[in-house]
């Protein structure tokens, strides 16, 4: 047998908002399992956090929840997960119960949720320096009326309180947990109708007094809780059909009961605990009704931030000087990048001699891999746009303001996190998408998100108007480069918008909508946790695109260098005998109507793929075709390139726009769509967006090319 | 004087009242009790979104939006 020395480890739980990503990042620094695609709380991300004395345990953070019914698809993982735990699955060695101390009673709802679990807990009673007078609290006390291990103040934004615990963490560990009894106080007409519930789970899972009367409270308050026991056997249970029957039919005969002696069961739970946790707190002098009256400096802020005109008019200027500054401040680093890369690509020039696998160093990947690589800069500085947005709560505002205009378009206040995220990438977006509630809201979000121009298209965007749009000023202050970026974000936007309103006409799905939302008060973010943040998706960034594009880029570097042409033949382009070469001029009939030469086709084949490819893959073609004395620029080579036949330039603004207007549109990312398989749990509406998305493409570009050209642009 | 219960809905910004009870839509009231805003729970609303859209309010220690729709569902006196 192999003996495997196992890892303890703790699970983090909380409220949204309660500055639980802010401590899972102050405890485990940088040194945390990328997953997939962070977003803010809706993936499990796991991490390494260090104790004291050297010995390392893994922490898993799970999405904010207000309680362990499974309404929505993150409190559905949360409570998924717990069940999992209590039928021994894996279950934590401690759960860390991240509880905002500005918010006592609310917060320690699910703390007292989790109580009753048999699982070891800790507080982490953050945000005390928020707390304006001293809370006064015997935390020994508190956290012996509310069965915890204990109650750990802290606060993670100034870095106190965490090797407490750290070490209260270590302490429960290694401790047992001592079956209290069910705290709240069930009078006799409740305690008889939990009664055979109670019987039945601890017969079919073996659960102690306690858990089994607490289930047996939350199945009998929320159906939704019955349809994850009875789902069981997808989350590693199996269960009988006589136990879903049987669950079913002892739920509807305690609702009866209950309903007859005049209990309304669907706030049973939580009246009850409220009840308890609110008198607990009474005789540990915490009051929750002083506060109502308080006029914080938050809701000073909001006077401003989300008053009826002034807000909308600051929430559009903030987005106004993010794209700006995109532009303005991401051209120095940018530059750095781009004379790194040709520095490189000119040292092998002269370190190795002239053969194939120099030309598919210089040519296939230097030139591929570092035509993207440059769009980095841009990337990071959305995305710590996006987090700080975020983070310190300024984007629950922006739902709020929008909310109405949203519901107008068939969505939801909710959505506006999504399908701003969208504007760095759809993936995070279509995840952070399941925040929201209505299944039919969620849907058209999902279904619209990619119509926001992500942070892939900007390399197309920025090539194209780096190369043929001037930098001249327009009505004396607006830069045209950036004006006419403003407008394809804005066009794809205003369409996402006409479409969701479309869409909401067509598509008949159940589900209520409601918007039941906190506005956390305003914070200063933990800078380390933005900072892992941004790092985690630009590290995304570079890996996931670079894998890509380095493999593309090398297959494109055979097909466009074989067949090799005859020496002789010195009048022939490279390119265009080329395998490559072939494949793009057998699909120019297609886009020629919209302006694109065989060359771009090439490019517009391998951007399926993914969107940015197009500039790599046109970088490889230039290069390929000079004769190699250094890298080309990109931009100057599409710029100076002319048309065999005519002699003029092959590319013009014209070309630009409509090429733009193309990426604006089009369906090119496959990881969206297997995304979006996952999401929806079928392939009909990935389908559907690869075919709206791309015939929306194909019309737009027409009308502006051929438009622009009756109107004599061209 | 106005007739008791009157619901969120008709509660002016800036006033305070206590939560009576709910009616209608059943998940909106098992989310907002979960939430900590149970009958006999003082709110006060705070202001109405731009366009006319959802309602900020305080309860407990903390400010939550609904939609003015969903306020009509919860009476208050």
């Amino acid at each position: 047998m192999i003996s495997s020395v196992q890892t303890s480890w703790a699970a983090l739980l909380g409220n949204p908002n309660s500055g639980k990503t802010a401590i899972f990042n102050l405890l485990t620094g940088l040194n945390h399992k990328v997953s997939n695609y962070p977003g803010v709380t809706v993936e499990k991300k796991t991490g390494l956090a260090r104790f004291a004395a050297g010995d390392q345990f893994n922490i898993l953070d799970l999405p904010g929840t207000y309680s362990l019914t499974p309404e929505s698809m993150d409190e559905r993982i949360v409570t998924e997960q717990v069940l999992n735990w209590i039928h021994g699955h894996e279950p934590p060695d401690v759960i860390i119960s991240v509880v905002d101390a500005t918010n006592l009673s609310r917060n320690l709802y699910l703390t007292s949720q989790l109580a009753d679990l048999g699982i070891p807990i800790v507080v982490a009673l953050n945000m005390m320096d928020m707390v304006k007078q001293d809370l006064n609290i015997n935390y020994e006390k508190l956290a012996n009326d509310l069965d915890v291990a204990a109650i750990i103040p802290m606060s993670a934004t100034e870095k106190w309180g965490q090797s407490e615990l750290l070490e209260s963490i270590k302490k429960s560990m290694n401790s047992n947990v001592v079956e209290n009894p069910f705290p709240i106080f069930l009078n006799d007409d409740i305690s008889n109708a939990l009664k055979p519930l109670e019987e039945m789970l601890k017969t079919q899972f073996r659960y102690n007094n306690r858990l089994a009367k607490a289930q047996a409270l939350r199945l009998i308050t929320r159906k939704s809780t019955v349809e994850i026991y009875t789902e069981m056997s997808a989350n590693g249970m199996i269960v009988d059909a006589a136990f879903k029957k049987s669950l079913q039919e002892k739920r509807v005969a305690a609702v009866d009961i209950l309903e007859n002696t005049g209990i309304k069961h669907r706030i049973m739970e939580a009246t009850l605990r409220y009840e308890w946790l609110d008198s607990v707190l009474a005789t540990r002098n915490i009051n929750i009704e002083s506060n109502i009256e308080e006029y914080n400096y938050s809701e000073k802020l909001d006077k401003l931030l989300t008053h009826k005109w002034v807000g909308p008019a600051i929430f559009v200027t903030i987005l106004y000087f993010i794209f700006q500054s995109i532009f303005t401040w991401a051209t120095v680093p940018m530059d750095w990048i781009n004379s790194g890369v040709a520095w490189i690509g000119n040292q092998v020039l002269n370190l190795m001699s002239a053969g194939m696998l120099r030309d598919l160093l210089v040519e296939g990947i230097i030139a591929g891999v570092g035509s993207i690589l440059i769009f980095l800069p841009q990337i990071l500085i959305l995305m710590f746009f996006m987090t700080l947005l975020e983070d310190t709560g300024y984007m629950a505002r922006v739902a709020f303001m929008m909310d109405s205009f949203m519901k107008m378009i068939g969505l939801h206040g909710r959505s506006v996190l999504p399908l701003m995220s969208g504007y760095a990438c759809a993936i995070p977006g279509i995840m952070s998408t399941r925040t929201i509630d209505s299944w039919k809201e969620r849907l058209i979000t999902i279904l619209i998100l990619p119509l926001m121009s992500c942070s892939a298209r900007l390399p197309v965007y920025t090539l194209m108007i780096g190369a043929f749009i001037p930098a001249t000023h327009v009505f004396g202050f607006f830069n045209l480069q950036g004006l006419i970026l403003v407008i394809m974000y804005f066009l794809g936007t205003v369409t996402a918008f006409v479409l969701a309103k479309v869409f909401s006409l067509f598509i008949k799905v159940e589900g209520k909508s409601s918007f039941v939302m906190e506005l956390p008060p305003y914070r200063i973010p933990l800078w380390i946790s933005v900072f892992s943040q941004v790092l985690n998706r630009g590290k995304l960034f570079v890996v996931n695109a670079g894998k890509i594009i380095l493999s593309i880029s090398i297959v494109l570097w055979f097909l466009a260098s074989y067949p090799k042409v005859d020496e002789t033949n010195g009048n022939e382009n490279p390119i265009r005998t080329s395998y490559a070469g072939k494949i793009g001029q057998a699909i120019e009939p297609v886009i020629k109507p919209l302006g694109f030469d065989w060359k771009l086709g090439i490019g517009l084949i391998t951007s399926f793929a993914a969107r940015e490819v197009l500039v790599s893959t046109m970088a490889t073609i230039y290069n390929i075709e000079s004769n190699l004395d250094n890298i080309v620029q990109l931009k100057d080579a599409m710029k100076s390139d002319k048309n065999p036949e005519t002699g003029k330039p092959l590319y013009t603004p014209l070309v630009a726009i409509s090429l733009m207007v193309f990426f604006v549109f089009a369906a090119q990312c496959m990881a969206t769509f297997a995304i979006v398989r996952n999401e929806t749990n079928s392939w009909k509406w990935p389908l559907f967006m690869i075919i709206y998305m791309n015939g929306l493409a194909f019309g737009a570009s027409f009308i502006v090319y051929q438009g622009g050209l009756l109107l004599g642009y061209g | 004087m106005r007739e008791l219960p009157v619901t969120l809905f008709e509660l002016k910004d800036g006033e305070i009242a206590t939560v009576h009870s709910f009616k209608g839509d059943m998940e909106l009231q098992s989310r907002l009790v979960e939430m900590g805003i149970l009958p006999g729970i003082s709110i006060r609303r705070i202001k109405t979104a731009p366009m006319n859209g959802p309602i900020e309010l305080k309860v407990r220690d903390y400010h939550v939006s609904l939609r003015q729709n969903d306020a009509r569902n919860i009476l208050i006196k």
